[in-house]
């Protein structure tokens, strides 16, 4: 799924950046119902990880009172060259990843 | 003297924003409903909650509970011995108490975690900080909603 990640590339060594993702997806409370009343069932995002360079540096648990399309921005210091991997786990099998690369100078 | 319509304006200005004042104030804890109080003990064990340390930015007047930016900020060094392990949201009226868990550790360098929440409610929205010492610290914030979140009919 189509996820916006928000990292810069480049940083100097111990400086603290702010990461921000955003991915698509509908977070279904599974308290609503439809016209005929009978209820939606609960699809939602339940898990978020970030990654850097294999070293995870930021997790969430989400629940239904997140907002659709949930947006997440975090910090993190910049301690080396390379990869930032971030995924989010979510209910009936969901899974999407997504990853940035940072130069650390 | 007969009221004059600048007289009137400013009158009906000033009561207003009298009567506003207290929606945007943070209200010290209170009892908290049925839910709210279990899903804290949770997360918090038998540990005493202290408040301060952290900060609750949202807004205190929001039109629609859909989406609500928000954002938790600990003040805290973020070194190896002293730093932020979790920061966690909890509400008081939405269907379910608990918003989102986030687990920080020392190279995150800053506490702060921002997000987008739905409100169902007018209610109070709770933020609880574990600190590497074990010691867990709180804020509160009242939150005015026009339109719910969370349980309104699919069209």
């Amino acid at each position: 799924m189509a996820a916006l990640i928000n990292v810069p590339s480049k940083a100097r060594r111990g400086d603290t950046i702010e990461i921000r993702t955003l991915t698509s997806h509908i977070m279904e409370t599974g308290f609503r119902h439809t016209a005929d009343g009978t209820l939606v069932p609960r699809d939602i995002i339940t898990s978020f990880t970030c990654r850097y360079n294999g070293t995870e540096i930021f997790r969430a648990d989400l629940f239904p009172a997140i907002a659709a399309n949930p947006y997440l921005s975090f910090f993190t210091v910049a301690k080396e060259s390379g990869k930032l991997e971030f995924e989010w786990i979510g209910d009936n099998g969901y899974s999407s990843t997504a990853s940035a690369s940072i130069t650390v100078e | 003297m007969p009221t004059t319509r600048r007289q009137f304006l400013s009158l009906a200005g000033s009561v207003t924003v009298a009567g506003t004042i207290p929606i945007v104030t943070l209200r010290p804890l209170e009892a908290t409903p049925a839910m709210l109080n279990p899903a804290i003990r949770n997360v918090v064990g038998e540990a005493q909650i202290r408040t301060g340390k952290v900060k609750l930015d949202i807004p205190p007047l929001v039109e629609n509970g859909n989406t609500v930016p928000m954002t938790v900020s600990v003040a805290s060094p973020m070194t190896a011995n002293d730093y932020v392990k979790s920061i966690h949201i909890f509400n008081e009226k939405n269907p379910q108490p608990n918003i989102g868990n986030f687990y920080l550790g020392p190279s995150s360098g800053r506490a702060q975690v921002s997000t987008r929440i739905r409100l169902a409610d007018t209610q109070k929205v709770v933020a609880i900080a574990r600190l590497s010492d074990d010691t867990f610290w709180q804020v509160a914030a009242d939150i005015v909603v026009t339109l719910a979140a969370c349980t309104e009919e699919m069209n």
